[in-house]
């Protein structure tokens, strides 16, 4: 009896799991379709050559992959990279203090000040970025103040910058940043701060020695969540920046759609692309000893 | 209390630039950072724009059919997903996931050679399709934290009472599910609403949508029109996520 009942449950188990398989086919279709097979033709071409007028020709070549060698696309790439660094760092450093401070409120409180942060997030970025530019121009609202207050006699250039381009996207990104940072400082045990605040620990001492390998996980999620699209910007540093902020979005842009080299902004892309997998990689493992402690994995 | 001093201090510098834009739309002068009187004159100049308008509704056309194609395909798929075990569940989590993680202008660049590729003229249609790629996870991951929430037991006992599966869908689960789709629809439908990059190189000629009407009016130069729109696409985006979450508490 027993024996059979058990029987008739795996069937219908393994039933049900076939059902399951057949209610995601067609969304899984539309994202092989329209995600993964366009990264596969990003890849394909990357390996072809430029034709004379634009366009494709499938002549197998790594020439693509040897241009990028080329100081003038290594200046840009590190310039992407020490933007989206210092990007991080200044949210990291704006956003700690902001979550330890959300984390420490009642629970009521904590809730609207979430909603708070999040909603900025979820308004136009282009729209917030052209809030920077209304403020920045030379005659913009800053300059028109300052002017106005007798603090400067000429309007100063803060448009068209790099600074500019950084501040846009901490602006940007700062809530991916708060999110992870404050679920992370909200399961720390209260007690244990008060213990280290009994045992005498300044701010300092308090941060380095108890909170920040508690939290640990929980920044480098943030990090990473505000690296990896920092590194991709286009629109902030396409309109914040001057001549020389160029990052690796926007040289994909001008390959594909000014100088209509499409091989060669193949092959950058899929360079973006494995920067963005190696920071997800080293998030992976970050978060990984946490979650494997119980199965072991 | 310095941490009280600087939280709000962060918080004012994410709303102050939002703000201030609000403010200045109202300002009567053209010469925009001057405030020179209270007017609504900008926002009449917005009504009587006709290729703005034609964007507007554009960009309302792609992203109520792109949200309906993801809503579709999304909540399906993500009670399929539930209802597998083991390593095959993982990988194709990490396909449906793949858009999310992607940079968007990589996403941008794809689509545009697929499409070039497959000899696919741009327009509307592969915009939609192009937001419609990337709001599906968003579908998915917002469903399935409702359905793990769900009692397994629910659904169990309505087929033992001789329901059928459609049955039980309509009758137990969709019930139980439906604030979470609805959330999950509204966040699909802004989201395609804002995008810019990806429909910035899938776009056709002649399918300018709002975001890109807004980029081009940027580059050719600063005007209190701008701000007038920014502050209706604003609070329509905030509107949106307020019923949003509010859909997604209940």
């Amino acid at each position: 009896m027993n024996q059979s009942s058990f029987s008739v449950e795996s069937a219908a188990g393994s039933r049900s799991r076939f059902a399951g398989f057949r209610l995601l086919v067609p969304g899984l279709l539309w994202t092989i379709v329209f995600c993964l097979l366009p990264m596969i033709v990003v890849l394909a071409v990357s390996f072809a050559t430029r034709g004379t007028y634009g366009g494709v020709v499938w002549e197998f070549s790594l020439d693509n992959y040897r241009d990028l060698l080329h100081p003038l696309y290594g200046r840009i790439f590190g310039q992407s990279l020490l933007m989206a660094g210092m990007t991080t760092g200044l949210c990291l450093a704006l956003g700690f203090p902001l979550a330890y401070y959300i984390a420490r409120l009642p629970p009521r409180r904590q809730a609207l000040w979430l909603v708070l942060i999040m909603i900025p997030f979820w308004t136009n970025f282009l729209v917030r970025t052209y809030a920077w530019i209304f403020i920045l121009r030379t005659e913009g609202l800053l300059n028109t103040v300052l002017i106005q207050l007798h603090l400067i006699s000429t309007p100063l250039d803060l448009l068209y910058s790099n600074q500019a381009v950084l501040l846009g996207l901490a602006y940007g990104y700062l809530p991916f940043m708060v999110l992870p940072l404050y679920a992370a400082i909200e399961r720390v045990d209260p007690a244990l701060i008060e213990a280290a605040r009994d045992l005498y620990a300044d701010r300092w001492s308090l941060f380095r020695r108890v909170l920040l390998p508690l939290t640990k996980p929980g920044m480098i999620a943030g990090c990473v969540l505000v690296f990896i699209p920092s590194l991709g910007a286009f629109l902030t540093p396409d309109l914040l920046g001057g001549a020389r902020s160029m990052m690796v979005g926007n040289l994909i842009q001008h390959e594909y759609l000014v100088a209509r080299d499409w091989p060669l902004g193949s092959a950058l892309s899929l360079v973006l692309m494995l920067m963005v997998m190696g920071s997800l990689l080293w998030y992976f493992r970050a978060q990984a000893p946490q979650a494997g402690a119980g199965g072991g994995r | 209390m310095w941490l009280r001093g600087i939280s709000g201090l962060s918080l004012a510098f994410l709303y102050l630039p939002i703000i201030v834009l609000v403010v200045f739309s109202f300002n009567a002068s053209r010469l925009s950072a001057v405030w020179q009187g209270f007017s609504w004159h900008w926002y009449g100049v917005l009504r009587h724009d006709e290729a703005l308008l034609a964007a507007a509704a554009n960009s309302l056309w792609v992203a109520a059919l792109s949200t309906s194609i993801v809503v579709l395909l999304g909540v399906p798929a993500a009670m399929g997903l539930e209802r597998l075990r083991g390593r095959g569940r993982r990988s194709l989590e990490t396909i449906f996931l793949l858009p999310l993680v992607l940079p968007e202008v990589m996403m941008g660049v794809a689509l545009l050679l697929f499409f070039v590729m497959i000899r696919w003229p741009l327009s509307l249609a592969t915009v939609v399709i192009g937001h419609a790629a990337f709001n599906l996870p968003v579908v998915i991951v917002m469903v399935r934290a409702r359905l793990q929430k769900l009692d397994p037991r629910l659904e169990e006992a309505a087929r033992d009472l001789g329901a059928s599966a459609w049955q039980t869908f309509c009758r137990i689960t969709w019930p139980l599910v439906r604030p979470a789709v609805l959330g999950a629809a509204l966040l699909a439908f802004t989201i395609s609403l804002d995008d810019f990059i990806v429909t910035f190189f899938v776009a056709g000629p002649g399918s300018t949508t709002l975001p890109l009407r807004v980029y081009s009016m940027i580059k050719s130069g600063i005007s209190p029109e701008i701000n007038a729109l920014s502050s209706v696409l604003v609070l329509s985006s905030m509107g949106l996520v307020g019923l949003s979450l509010a859909f997604q508490r209940r």
